[in-house]
C-alpha cells in the first residue's frame, strides 16, 4: 500500500526537512484520509475562520479555508455612508492597524477629489501610518510566538502596543477604533507633547526589539518550528497577488512607499526589507525587520514635521470646520450644516478610481465608484488578508497538521479585512 | 451597565456569618450555596467568543497592563465544555450565529454570558444585511458590556458585576436561572422592521414576503441542538 | 503599455481612458482573454492585484448593468493597468482568468458571490462570503442594505432550554 508507506517515510511526510521547493502531491487512496475541521472557533485561528483539512496520517493532503464568519457587508454599508462617515467603518477593517485603513481610504478619497493635503498632515499621518505597522507585526510576531509556546514575547510586545494605544489617544482621544482622518486632513492637530511621547516611545522600543529578537530569532524550539515552513517561492508569490511583508519574504521587493511614494516616504531615507527564503521564518525577519526601519522613519519624520495648518484651507470648504468655530459663529456653524448636509460640500466627479496604499499587511486599495453625490456609488476595498489567504490551499499540502498555526500565524490573517 | 437580574433574588454581599462562641478563630461557618457562590465566583473560565475588533481588546485585558488574573478570570478556554463564561466579543454575522448557538449549548451549567461591545449588544455601526442585530435575540445574555470598542476597564467591571451576580443568585441548588426562561433580548424582529423591510423591497421587487421570513415566524430548536 | 499597439492587435476594439493617474482600457466582454493573455504574456503584466465589480444600475448615464474590473500590474516596471469589461443581465457571463493568475480564484468567487456574475472556467466557483443557502447577491443595487430578513432567522435559544 503506496500511502502507508509514504505517510511512514519520515523524508516524504516532513516535507520541510526534505528542502524547499514545491511538494508533490501524491496520488493517495481516499480510504486513507480523514477529515478534520479546524475552526471556525479555535485558538490558533484567532478570530474567525474555518479550515477544512484531509489528512493522512498528521499530513495534510488538502487544505480548504471556508471564510465568510465575518461577513458583515462593509462594501455595501460604503454606498450609504458619506466620505468623512465611512472612515468610521473602514477602521474596522484591519482591526489591529485601524489608522492605516482610515489613511488609505482618505488617501484615495483625496485622489478623487483632487484634494492635496498640506505638508504638516502628510508628515503626521506618515508618522501614524508607521506607528501602525508597528502596532501591527508586533500583535502578528507576539501571536505566532505564543501559538508556537513563547508566552513572554506577546507579553512585551503587548506592553509596546498600550505604548501606541497612548499616542493615538492622546492625539485623537479614542485607543483603538480613533476615526482620526478627515478628507483634506485630519480631526484635531497634534501638539509638542505628544511629539515627546512618539520621541520617547521611538527611544525605548528597539530595546524591547533587541529583547524579543534575543528571545526568538535564534531560539532552537522556535526556529525549529517555523524554518522551512510553508514556503512560498517568488513566481507562485506574484501569480497569487501577494504584497507586503509576504510577498517580501519571498523575494519580490515591492514596495509601494518606494515605488509609488505617496505621503512624505519620497522625502524620508529608509530600506525595505527583503529576504529570500519565502517560509514563515523569512517573513518572521521581514517583520522584525521592518519594524526598525520604522522606527528610523518616525524619527525622521518627527523631527523634520512642519509647523502650519494640519487642515487644507477652510475656503475651499472640504473640510469639517473645527468645534469651536461651529459652536462659537454663525459662518462656522453654516460651514459645518452645509457640510453635513446630503448634496452640499464636496464637488465630486462622475468618475471612478483605485488608488493604493502599503498597509502593514501589504497592498490595501479602495476603487472608488462616485456618481456626484457626497458619497460613493461603490466602495470596494481590496484587502491584502483576502488575497494572502487564497495563498494556504497552495502553501499547506505536503506539511504537518502542527505547522498550520505557524502559517496561519505568519501569513497574519485578519479576519474582519477577509471577509468584510 | 445593566444587569439582567430576577426580581427580588436575595442579596448578601459576604457568604461568610459571624463565627460562633466557642469555635476557634479560623472556623467560619456559612451555607453551603454562599460558599460555593464565593468560590465559583472567585475562579471563573471564561470562552472567549473572539470573532472582531473587541476581541483584540479582550487580548488586551488579559495582557501585560491590565492583567484580568487580578480578577480570577483569566484562564481563557477555548473548549466550550470547560468553561462558565461566554464572553462574546464582536459582531455576530449571519453565518456565525449558528456556530455560537452550538457553542452556548455545549457550555455546562451553571454558566453566564457577557455581550461585549456595541456589535454584540445591538449591531453597532453595522446595520446591515448579513449582521445579527445583537445576540441577545438568539441566546441568553446576563451583561452587556457598551462601547465600541470597550476599554478594558470596562470589561473588567462588567466581569466584577457577574462576580456579583454569582455570589447573590447562588449556584447550589439551580435556583438562579429558574426567572430567567423567556427570552431575555427583543424579539427577533419587531413589527416596524418587517414593515421597513417590505417597503423597501416595494420600490424594487413585487410585495412579496420573503421565505426566510416565513419561516423565522415559528422559530423550531431542530437545528441548534446538537 | 502603448495602448496604440494594444489596439492594433485587437483589432481596434479597446477604447482607453485616464483619470488622475489611473489609465483604463475598456474591452468588450467576448475579447477579454484574448487581450488578458497578451497582457500578461507580451506586457509583462505579471500581478492581478484585484478583481471587481460595479453595478451601474443607478448610475447616471449609465448603458450597461455590470462592470467588472481587472487592476494589473507590472511587477518589473511597476506600471498599473485598469481593464474593464461590461456585461448584462439575465446570466451575466465571463471568461475565468484563473489560468493566467491565481488571484483570480477568490476574487472571481467574491464577484460571483456577491453579484452574481458567472465565470466560465472557474475551478471552484461557489460562494464564499455569504452562507451557501443565501438566495440573493448582497451588492447588486436592487439588494436593500438591511436584507430581506436573512439576519433574523435563527431559533432563539432560551435560559430553559441551554
Ligand atoms: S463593537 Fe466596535 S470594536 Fe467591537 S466588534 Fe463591533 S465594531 Fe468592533
Amino acid at each position: 500500500m503506496p500511502v502507508v508507506a509514504s505517510s511512514l517515510n519520515p523524508a516524504a511526510s516532513r516535507a520541510h526537512t526534505g528542502g524547499h521547493g514545491s511538494h508533490p502531491r501524491e496520488p493517495v487512496d481516499s480510504e486513507y484520509l480523514w477529515t478534520l475541521n479546524f475552526g471556525p472557533q479555535h485558538p490558533a485561528t484567532h478570530t474567525t475562520l474555518r479550515l477544512v483539512l484531509t489528512l493522512d496520517g498528521e499530513r495534510i493532503v488538502k487544505a480548504e479555508p471556508d471564510i465568510g464568519y465575518l461577513h458583515s457587508g462593509f462594501e455595501k454599508l460604503g454606498e450609504d455612508l458619506d466620505f468623512n462617515q465611512y472612515v468610521t467603518i473602514v477602521d474596522r477593517m484591519n482591526y489591529i492597524s485601524p489608522l492605516a485603513n482610515e489613511i488609505a481610504w482618505h488617501h484615495t478619497v483625496e485622489k478623487l477629489l483632487d484634494i492635496k493635503i498640506t505638508p504638516r498632515c502628510t508628515y503626521l499621518r506618515t508618522i501614524l501610518a508607521e506607528l501602525m505597522r508597528l502596532h501591527d507585526h508586533l500583535l502578528c510576531i507576539g501571536a505566532v510566538a505564543l501559538d508556537l509556546g513563547a508566552f513572554t514575547a506577546f507579553l512585551y510586545f503587548f506592553q509596546q502596543r498600550e505604548l501606541i494605544y497612548d499616542i493615538v489617544e492622546y492625539a485623537s482621544g479614542q485607543r483603538f477604533h480613533t476615526s482620526y482622518t478627515r478628507v483634506g486632513g485630519v480631526m484635531f492637530d497634534v501638539n509638542t507633547a505628544w511629539a515627546d511621547k512618539v520621541r520617547n516611545f521611538s527611544k525605548g522600543f528597539p530595546k524591547i526589539h533587541s529583547e524579543v529578537d534575543r528571545l526568538l530569532t535564534r531560539n532552537r524550539i522556535f526556529v525549529d518550528r517555523v524554518k522551512g515552513v510553508g514556503v512560498l517561492s517568488r513566481e507562485d508569490a506574484i501569480n497569487m497577488g501577494c504584497s507586503g511583508p509576504i510577498a517580501r519574504a519571498s523575494g519580490v521587493v515591492r514596495d509601494l512607499r518606494k515605488d509609488e511614494p505617496y505621503l512624505a516616504y519620497a522625502d524620508l531615507d529608509f530600506k525595505v526589507a527583503a529576504s529570500k527564503g519565502g517560509d514563515c521564518y523569512a517573513r518572521y525577519l521581514v517583520r522584525m525587520q521592518e519594524m526598525l526601519e520604522s522606527i528610523k522613519i518616525i524619527d525622521q519624520a518627527i523631527e523634520n514635521i512642519p509647523d502650519g495648518p494640519v487642515n487644507v484651507d477652510l475656503e475651499g470648504k472640504s473640510v469639517l470646520p473645527a468645534k469651536p468655530a461651529v459652536y462659537r459663529s454663525i459662518e462656522g456653524l453654516i460651514h459645518h450644516f452645509e457640510m453635513v448636509m446630503p448634496n452640499r460640500g464636496f464637488k465630486v466627479p462622475v468618475e471612478e478610481i483605485y488608488a493604493s496604499t502599503e498597509s502593514p499587511n501589504g497592498e490595501l486599495g479602495f476603487y472608488i465608484v462616485a456618481d456626484g453625490e457626497p458619497r460613493a456609488y461603490r466602495a470596494r476595498c481590496r484587502p491584502p488578508s483576502f488575497i494572502h489567504f487564497a495563498t494556504f490551499q497552495h502553501i499547506m499540502p505536503g506539511y504537518m497538521l502542527s505547522d498550520v498555526p505557524a502559517v496561519l500565524g505568519s501569513l497574519n490573517i485578519i479576519a474582519a479585512e477577509l471577509d468584510r | 451597565m445593566a444587569i439582567a437580574t430576577p426580581a427580588g433574588a436575595a442579596g448578601s454581599s459576604s457568604p461568610f456569618v459571624n463565627p460562633q462562641k466557642g469555635l476557634p478563630d479560623n472556623v467560619f461557618l456559612t451555607t453551603l450555596n454562599a460558599a460555593s457562590s464565593w468560590a465559583r465566583k472567585n475562579s471563573l473560565w471564561p470562552m472567549p467568543f473572539a470573532t472582531a475588533c473587541c476581541g483584540i481588546e479582550l487580548m488586551a485585558t488579559a495582557s501585560s497592563r491590565h492583567d484580568l488574573a487580578r480578577f480570577g478570570a483569566e484562564v481563557m478556554r477555548f473548549s466550550p465544555r470547560q468553561c462558565d463564561l461566554m464572553i462574546v466579543a464582536g459582531r455576530v454575522a449571519m453565518k456565525m450565529m449558528p456556530v455560537l448557538q452550538r457553542i452556548w449549548l455545549q457550555m455546562p451549567e451553571p454558566k453566564w454570558c457577557i455581550s461585549m461591545g456595541a456589535c454584540a449588544c445591538t449591531g453597532g455601526v453595522f446595520d446591515t444585511y448579513a449582521v445579527v442585530q445583537g445576540v441577545d435575540r438568539f441566546i441568553p445574555v446576563d451583561l452587556y458590556v457598551p462601547g465600541c470598542p470597550p476599554r478594558p476597564e470596562q470589561l473588567i467591571a462588567g466581569i466584577m458585576q457577574i462576580q456579583e451576580l454569582v455570589q447573590r443568585t447562588g449556584t447550589m441548588q439551580g435556583t438562579e436561572f429558574q426567572y430567567r426562561n423567556r427570552p431575555t433580548g427583543p424579539a427577533p424582529f419587531d413589527a416596524d422592521e418587517i414593515i421597513r423591510i417590505r417597503e423597501g423591497q416595494l420600490q424594487l421587487t413585487p410585495l412579496e414576503l420573503p421565505v426566510s421570513l416565513k419561516q423565522a415566524q415559528t422559530p423550531t430548536l431542530t437545528q441548534a441542538t446538537p | 503599455m502603448d495602448f496604440a499597439a494594444l489596439n492594433e492587435h485587437l483589432g481596434g476594439v479597446l477604447k482607453s481612458e485616464a483619470f488622475r493617474d489611473n489609465n483604463r482600457v475598456i474591452v468588450p466582454a467576448n475579447r477579454l482573454e484574448e487581450l488578458m493573455s497578451h497582457l500578461k504574456h507580451v506586457g509583462g503584466f505579471d500581478f492581478l492585484s484585484d478583481v471587481t465589480c460595479v453595478d451601474y444600475l443607478e448610475y447616471p448615464g449609465a448603458t450597461d448593468r455590470f462592470g467588472v474590473v481587472y487592476v494589473l500590474v507590472n511587477t518589473a516596471t511597476r506600471e498599473r493597468l485598469i481593464v474593464k469589461t461590461f456585461v448584462n443581465d439575465p446570466a451575466p457571463k465571463l471568461p475565468s482568468m484563473y489560468s493566467l493568475w491565481k488571484t483570480a480564484d477568490w476574487t472571481e468567487r467574491e464577484v460571483y458571490d456577491l453579484f452574481g456574475i458567472h465565470f466560465t472556467g472557474h475551478p471552484n466557483l461557489q460562494r464564499i462570503l455569504c452562507p451557501p443557502e443565501f438566495e440573493s447577491h448582497a451588492l447588486r443595487k436592487d439588494y436593500p442594505l438591511k436584507g430581506r430578513g436573512e439576519r433574523h432567522n435563527f431559533p432563539v435559544i432560551t435560559r430553559a432550554e441551554s
